[in-house]
């Protein structure tokens, strides 16, 4: 078992979703982050997902284009990637980790050396925003090979005919994109979010991880009860920013996400 | 021995044609593709489609003709410059010098290449149902084209524009808001073309039900350079027809400007299986290739993944993509369409640069020599013929692609010059 096969096998075991955070690295510079992510996981995270910055994120929204920018500009570069993601590690041998990012950065120096280094680093999964299913083998072999989840995305537009050639190559969790649109704006319908899990579970095994759009806790415990897990994004990285990368204003979002996420289905029964 | 045969085959497939590419996922040898998001794959899918039904309907076909010669006023031109070859042969040894031909793009509707490819895209849009159109521009050129056409089929239209570009091109701003657009100024980022096309990307992701995205150049995701490129194709079409009619053979030499590619390679692309046509591509230099400051993807690039294809890009190690710059604000875009970067790989196009002085140089030869002003775009191809003056004699012959008129780009010729307007 992986360490994401393992996580969402425990939280599913828990009769509850497991809550995905996620922080862009370097913001508002490296030497914040590790601070953060412990302040996450402390907060009841049970993924962390590291924002690899880019100069054009494209499918990105305000909140995290301003910190994929900010990230840049106080200096952030791949090898401080690779660093975070390597001493968050040690300190957490147990918490996966999944890089979230666009495909220049990742093919930069090759795909190999990249599912390499993410591997030696104690990488769990790679989400490659722009490196649809037909273009695999630009990074999925790659990471593959080196033990990577490559986690695919899922869309309200992934329609019925290609969703198998999305599922075919997937790994470690599927996520869910909520709504056709970019990061941090409008939650879809919870009722469209229900159908949506069900007709992805019909065709895979991969548990399935809901995001974009999930801001608050209510809305996080809306999804957490019909999905295998929660994905907060914008949120966190707006509280942060606000903060001034203050690692308790994180734990504090967090901890309040994590327990609407662990309620939720207890409050549905109730 | 199945692969080595099949690697044969490849390359007798390549060798049969140049004009071939790309394959069904869009990849030109190892460049273009579909590097887009979940949510836009099925959009594109669902243009290829289409495309490919337009393509086998006469009914598209006939709506496309008509447009382009009662509305866009095809063909245009093909000119024999006469005086410019003059002034250029005074430079070259004895003997040498060709004749230049202007393919007279600028004398179309709107006054540039742009509008082949906008009527394209616009009638594609009305065959898949869509009610609303977006598109990026730098210069202004291409949201003027696309305005103009959304103008002209009645539906709402979004211009996407770097806030900085915004700021320099004001009359193609009016141009726009006069022809009913909407013209959003982009805040992130550098505020020009590159951010100008995030931003539209990000407009299309959350509109994709009812809204089509025309692309101005040959680039994005597969089908977007190829149907860019057939739609720019009518330009080496007419000049091939139009050479062989003003001289009785094909011409030596091509010569284009490169931002995006989509002139150069609506020039280049009916030629390319006749050997003995050579073929120039010139790169914005900008301040010079041993400077930060150019927009030269190909000369000063490597390849790359930006804004949905694989192809050559101005880039820092990290894959960072690095701001371009030239005193053209069409060329200022850090990355070339896919097609460019494969010929410029198996070396069918020599690319060259051409700094913003040379090109300020060239801009003013040509209004004085052919009463002609031209876009600062193809102010950078007429630079480039200095390249290659010397190296033809004096019955070879050259076309180049005259893309736009350069009224849109006075105040910055005056500002570069010191003149007041």
């Amino acid at each position: 078992m992986t360490r994401l096969a393992d996580t969402f096998a425990r939280t599913a075991s828990e009769n509850r979703a497991a809550l995905v955070a996620f922080v862009t690295a370097g913001d508002p510079s490296p030497a914040h982050t590790p601070a953060i992510l412990d302040a996450i996981v402390a907060g009841g995270a049970d993924v962390i997902e590291l924002g690899m910055p880019f100069t054009d994120p494209m499918a990105d929204g305000p909140a995290i284009q301003a910190a994929n920018l900010r990230a840049l500009a106080a200096g952030l570069r791949t090898a401080d990637v690779l660093a975070i993601a390597k001493t968050f590690r040690e300190r957490h041998p147990q918490v996966p980790l999944v890089l979230m990012g666009y495909a220049n950065p990742m093919l930069s120096r090759g795909p190999e050396w990249f599912a390499d280094a993410a591997a030696k680093a104690g990488v769990d999964g790679v989400i490659c925003v722009d490196i649809p299913a037909e273009e695999d083998a630009a990074l999925g072999p790659a990471l593959r090979a080196a033990g990577i989840d490559p986690v695919r995305l899922a869309t309200p537009t992934t329609d019925a005919a290609r969703l198998p050639q999305v599922l075919a190559g997937a790994s470690g969790f599927l996520y869910y994109v909520s709504v056709a649109g970019i990061t941090g704006m409008q939650q879809a319908a919870s009722g469209s979010i229900e159908a949506a899990v069900a007709r992805l579970k019909a065709g895979t095994d991969l548990p399935v991880a809901v995001g974009f759009g999930v801001r608050t806790p209510a809305q996080a415990a809306a999804v957490a009860r019909v999905a295998d897990g929660v994905v907060v994004g914008s949120a966190i990285v707006e509280a942060l920013a606000k903060a001034g990368g203050d690692p308790e204003a994180g734990r504090a979002l967090v901890a309040g996400l994590a327990e609407a996420v662990r309620d939720a289905r207890i409050g549905a029964v109730a | 021995m199945p692969a080595p045969g099949a690697k044969r085959h490849h390359a007798m497939t390549l060798a049969n044609s140049l004009r071939s590419q790309p394959d069904a996922q869009g990849h030109f040898g190892e460049f273009g593709g579909q590097y887009v998001a979940e949510t836009l794959m099925p959009l594109v899918l669902a243009l290829d489609a289409e495309y490919r039904a337009a393509k086998n309907d006469p009914a598209f076909a006939a709506e496309l003709a008509g447009l382009m010669t009662h509305y866009v006023g095809r063909p245009s031109p093909l000119y024999y410059a006469e005086r410019l070859t003059e002034t250029l042969r005074a430079t070259a040894p004895e003997g040498m010098g060709p004749k230049i031909y202007f393919k007279r793009e600028e004398l179309n509707h709107t006054g540039a290449h742009k509008i082949n490819n906008c009527i394209g895209q616009i009638l594609l849009a009305i065959r898949m149902g869509k009610t609303r159109i977006i598109a990026e521009t730098g210069a202004g050129q291409h949201g003027v084209a696309t305005a103009t056409v959304a103008a002209r089929f009645g539906l709402p239209c979004t211009i996407f524009m770097g806030a900085k570009d915004v700021e320099r091109q004001q009359p193609n701003v009016f141009r726009m808001k006069l022809l009913g657009a909407e013209v959003t100024p982009v805040t992130s980022g550098a505020q020009t073309l590159k951010d100008a096309m995030n931003e539209a990307l990000r407009d299309w992701v959350a509109n994709v039900h009812d809204t089509f995205y025309i692309i101005g150049t040959a680039a994005g995701p597969h089908p977007y350079p190829e149907l860019v490129r057939d739609f720019q194709s009518v330009i080496g079409i007419e000049a091939k027809a139009q050479i062989l009619e003003a001289e009785g053979r094909l011409p030596d030499l091509l010569v284009a400007a490169v931002g995006g590619g989509s002139n150069a390679i609506g020039l280049f692309h009916p030629f390319l299986d006749d050997e003995g046509v050579a073929m120039l591509g010139i790169e914005a230099a900008g301040k010079g290739m041993h400077t930060s400051e150019h927009a030269a993807s190909l000369n000063g690039g490597r390849p790359g993944v930006l804004h949905g294809n694989r192809t050559y890009l101005l880039q820092d190690e990290d894959g960072q993509i690095s701001e371009a710059h030239s005193i053209s604000a069409g060329l200022d875009y850090p990355g070339i369409g896919p097609e460019h970067s494969w010929l410029h790989e198996i070396g069918r196009v020599r690319y060259e640069g051409v700094t913003d002085m040379e090109a300020l140089d060239a801009f003013q030869l040509c209004c004085r020599t052919e009463g002609i002003i031209p876009a600062l775009e193809c102010a950078h191809a007429i630079a480039g013929l200095a390249h290659v003056v010397h190296k033809y004699r004096e019955d070879q012959i050259v076309i180049l692609n005259l893309s736009g008129r350069g009224d849109k780009d006075i105040f910055t010729v005056a500002d570069a010059l010191g003149a007041k307007i």
